[in-house]
Order: structure tokens, then sequence, then C-alpha cells
């Protein structure tokens, strides 16, 4: 007799998948904001599943056809994965698709483990934007009490490694040359920084890199960058945090 | 239960092959049954090392493909009965390598032996992928200079990442340093990294320094590895990574420059 176990198994688990969320249905518009979006971190990007989001579309009456959006974002490199706050015309397109549905929870509550919504630091810049990945909605009705998660990394970050969080990142080992870590929101490295820290990878301008020994081959927040040929210039002794301010990043020692 | 050890280091000339015969030679003189395994298709380096390549009649490859039994290709070792030798084919292609074939071999393996130790060929390529990929325990020879240390730190990061044991998520892989053709007085002028400069980068645990020595060429020449020859640095060297590697305290050597020493006892000028 076939012993079951050693074909396959069932496990629970929990899959990372940024979210879409449009609140526009320009199509064009959408394109050229995920191309934008996309440059500032096309590793990350390229063939990332994605969940798409139209709640709010569908709130403001906004139609979209769910064919062309899917085929929209495979072309620019998504592979769609899921589709929450479709009506009933977009959730049979994506049925046709093999995309699955997922019906919408109360705002705020998280579609994936692992991928909490967080909430603005900073209000968007711009006028009303049209796309925004894994951020919630700048939307007027009442914020519900949302868990700010951070990811926390304690084994050593070794060169040709690559680390993304969309939430902030807490590394306790350190990260060596040639690694490369991300996050959507603030990184701290209590330990020696060697490779690349790109923080605020969003857009996320307040967002704020803290680190024990600064040697990084390059630091970045929201696309502003430093290599180690700035960096070398000045040498710090102890622990450093880096912000921007008006465009320039700014390292302070943390007395 | 049988342990499969690696020895790994992304660059290639460091010292893997030596080390590989040194430690499963010394694994296998304190008695336990240790078969070491050749994963550099095309380069067979290890039975020389061992002065078994006369003997040779069947490889890792035909063993794979069933063109031979594993007991058919097993080589015991002239020097200890505990010893055996699985070594890599000369002519075939490195394709002949499937992770398939491998997990097979080793799953014989640990049927029979306690230790089983696999020699990984140079790079980040199939090859070293296959050879670390079913390890329990990773022994990382570096050599004390920046390149060295580099592609060490890059093979920690695959042995994290890309081992069986990464893809259950099990246990992780066991990572232990060996520090190897260390020279202590080319530490002291500036022209090696020192053992601290490795650790700053790397923070392993470390298994032992090897010295750099003449003794290896003249072991390696005579086919006898280096760790038999117990008047020599390199042999004593070898002989304290394993009985540290078995959970002996033992402290380490080698770190030193004599010259330095003899300099501070007579006061001599730098
Ligand atoms: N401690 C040592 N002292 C002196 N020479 C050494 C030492 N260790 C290794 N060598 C020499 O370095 C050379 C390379 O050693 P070995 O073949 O063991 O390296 P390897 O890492 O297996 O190389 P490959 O990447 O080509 O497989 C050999 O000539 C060997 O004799
Ligand atoms: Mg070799």
């Amino acid at each position: 007799m076939l012993n079951t176990s050693s074909v396959l198994e069932f496990k629970s688990s929990t899959f990372f998948a940024p979210i879409l969320i449009l609140f526009n249905n320009d199509m064009a518009a959408i394109e050229e904001t995920l191309h934008a979006k996309i440059n500032l971190a096309p590793e990350f990007f390229r063939d990332s599943p994605l969940i798409i989001d139209l709640r709010d579309l569908n709130k403001q009456n906004q139609d979209l056809d769910f064919t062309h959006l899917t085929q929209l974002l495979r072309r620019v490199g998504f592979f769609p994965v899921g589709i929450r706050g479709g009506n009933d015309q977009q959730n049979k397109q994506a049925r046709a698709l093999s995309i699955p549905i997922d019906t919408v929870r109360e705002q705020g509550a998280p579609i994936i483990a692992g991928n909490v919504q967080k909430p603005e630091m900073n209000p968007q810049p711009s006028s009303q934007p049209v796309t925004t990945v894994a951020k919630p909605s700048v939307n007027p009705a009442p914020i519900p009490p949302v868990a700010v998660t951070s990811t926390l990394v304690t084994q050593p970050i070794r060169s040709g490694q690559r680390i993304y969080a969309s939430s902030d990142l807490i590394i306790t080992s350190q990260v060596s040359a040639g690694a490369e870590i991300m996050a959507e929101g603030n990184i701290h490295v209590y330990n020696t920084l060697r490779g690349r820290a790109l923080a605020g990878v969003h857009g996320n301008t307040s967002a704020r890199i803290f680190c024990f020994d600064l040697q990084a081959e390059l630091i970045s927040i929201a696309g502003d960058y430093k290599t180690s040929e700035d960096l070398n210039k000045q040498t710090y002794h102890g622990p450093v945090q880096i912000y921007l301010q008006d465009h320039a990043l700014i390292i302070k020692e943390i007395a | 239960m049988a342990r499969i050890i690696v020895v790994t280091s992304g660059k290639g000339g460091v010292g893997k092959t030596t080390t590989s015969a040194a430690i499963a030679m010394g694994l296998a003189k304190r008695g336990h049954k240790t078969a070491v395994i050749d994963f550099d298709v095309g380069l067979r380096n290890l039975d020389l090392i061992l002065g078994c390549e006369r003997r040779v009649v069947y490889d890792f490859i035909n063993v794979i493909n069933g063109e031979a039994t594993l007991n058919q290709a097993l080589i015991r070792d002239k020097n200890c009965n505990l010893l055996y030798i699985l070594p890599a084919s000369q002519t075939r292609d490195k394709d002949a390598l499937t992770q398939e074939g491998v997990g097979k071999v080793l799953d014989e393996l640990t049927r029979e032996f306690q230790y089983i130790v696999c020699d990984s060929p140079a790079g980040i390529e199939k090859g070293a992928n296959l050879a670390l990929y079913f390890a329990d325990d990773a022994f990382v020879v570096t050599n004390p200079e920046i390149s060295s240390v580099r592609d060490s730190d890059r093979m920690l990061g695959i042995l994290s990442s890309k081992s069986r044991r990464a893809e259950r998520n099990e246990e992780p892989i066991k990572e232990y340093l060996l520090l190897t053709r260390y020279d202590p007085d080319r530490v002291k002028l500036g022209e090696m990294l020192s053992l601290d400069d490795v650790q700053e980068i790397l923070s392993l645990q470390l298994l032992g320094i090897i010295p750099e020595s003449k003794s290896v060429l003249s072991a390696s020449n005579a086919g006898i590895p280096v760790i038999l020859d117990e008047k020599s640095e390199a042999g004593q060297a070898y002989a304290d990574v394993v009985a540290r590697y078995l959970g002996e305290e033992r402290p380490h050597r080698f770190i030193d420059s004599k010259q330095g020493f003899l300099r501070r006892l007579f006061g001599g000028k730098k």
C-alpha cells in the first residue's frame, strides 16, 4: 500500500506578498506610477507576487477591467496572486484567470501574516497618489488600530544575501560587505554594517538608519544615497544615525 | 548518527583537499569509521594526496550512474583501515553529478560510516553547492587574505540559505573556521591579515589555525596526509582541529611569530 506521507504533505504557512492598492482607474497613469515605483527597487519587484486591492476604487464607483490590469501587471514583471475588494464582474474575471479571491475583512486587517499594513509616518507628499504598494489608503474613514510590525533578524547577513522588510528592520548580527538590506521603514543594525542598507525604499523620507559601526558600502534613504567613497571621507566612532534633511543624508554620531 | 562534513571555501587553492585528507585521516585514526569523497569532478586530487591514485577502478560518478556499487568504488586507505576514499572521475563531465544521485550515495554511506567528509571544488557553482547541500557541519577553509575571506563570507551565506537543512527549516549547518597557510611573520609585517582581522569579518567558531609549512607539500608528494607527520607543525595543528571538533578543549597554537618572541627576548629592534 502507498504510504501517503511519502508523497505529499500539507502545511500551514505564511507567504509574503505586497498589496497593490489602487485609487484611480486610469491605466496609463497606473503603468507610469508602477514604473516609477519599480525603479526604486527593481530587484525586489522582479517576479514578485502581488495582491490587488480594489476596495477603494469600488467605493468611488470607478470601474476597472481586471483582465486588462492583470495583463499590465504581468507585463511589468509582477505575478498577481490574489484580488480583494473586487466587484462581481472583477471577481468573475479573476476566477477565469485562476487568481484567488479574498473576501474583504475589516479595514486594516492584514490579508497575509507578515505583511501587516503600517501607518505612514509622513503624510503623502504630492497630490492624491495613483497607486501605492503595501501601504494603507489615504482614507478619511476612522483609522482602526493597526499593528506596527518590525522584522527581527538575528543571524549574520553574509555577502550575496539580501533581506527585505515591509516594516522596520532590526538586525542584531553583522551585515557583511556584499550583502544588501532593505526596509520600507527604519533600519537598525546593532552591529557592524559593511554592506548596503536602504531604508524607506517606498519613498518614506522620514525613515532612518541606525547602526553601531558604520562601514557601509552604500546607505540610502528614500532613494537618496551615499557610497563608501563619500562615507570614507570621515570616520565615525561608535553608533550613528542617518536621516534625510532637504534631500541630503545627514550622518550623526549618537553620543 | 553519521555526520556529513563539507570542507568548503569559495576561493580555489586555499587548502580544502589538504584539509579533507587530514581530518578524514584524523577522525579514522581516532577510531571513527570515515569516508572521504572527492566532489571535484574532472580534477581528481584527493586520491593523490592520500596516495591511492593507482588503485582507482571506479569512481563517484560510476556509483551515481549505477555502473558500480559503492563497495566496489570505495578504496580502503593503506595507512588506516577505518578510512575509505570515494574518488572523483577524471574523465566525466561535471553535469554527471546530480542532487538525487549524490543524495542516494550519501544516504547509503550514512548507514555504514560515522563521518563523511566532502571535499568541495572551488567556486560557488553546482559542484560546490552539491558538496554542501546535505552537510551537517561545514569547515570553512580560509587563507589570511582579503579575497579568500570575502569568498568564505559568500560561502557562509550559501550554507545558511541553500542547504537541505535551510530548505527544510531544520537546525542550521554548524559552521567552523579553519584558517590555513597562516604565517605569523608575514602577519607581523602586515603582508597578511591577522586572525583578528579575519574574525572581525567572519566571526565564526575557530576550529584551528594551520601554519604555512613545507611539510604539507612533502606529505602530498609522498601521498601521506600531513596529519600523519606528527613532527610537523601543520600535522599537529590538524590533530588539534580533529580533537576540538570531537569536543576536546585545546589551546590555539601557531598564532604568534616565533621571530617576534626571540626579538622580544633579546630586546632587538624590529
Ligand atoms: N598549510 C599549508 N602550508 C603550505 N602549503 C599548503 C598548506 N595548505 C595547502 N598548501 C598547498 O596549497 C596548494 C593548494 O592546496 P589544496 O589542493 O589542498 O587546495 P584546494 O583548496 O583543495 O584547491 P582547489 O580549490 O584547487 O581544490 C597545494 O600545493 C598545497 O600543498
Ligand atoms: Mg581541492
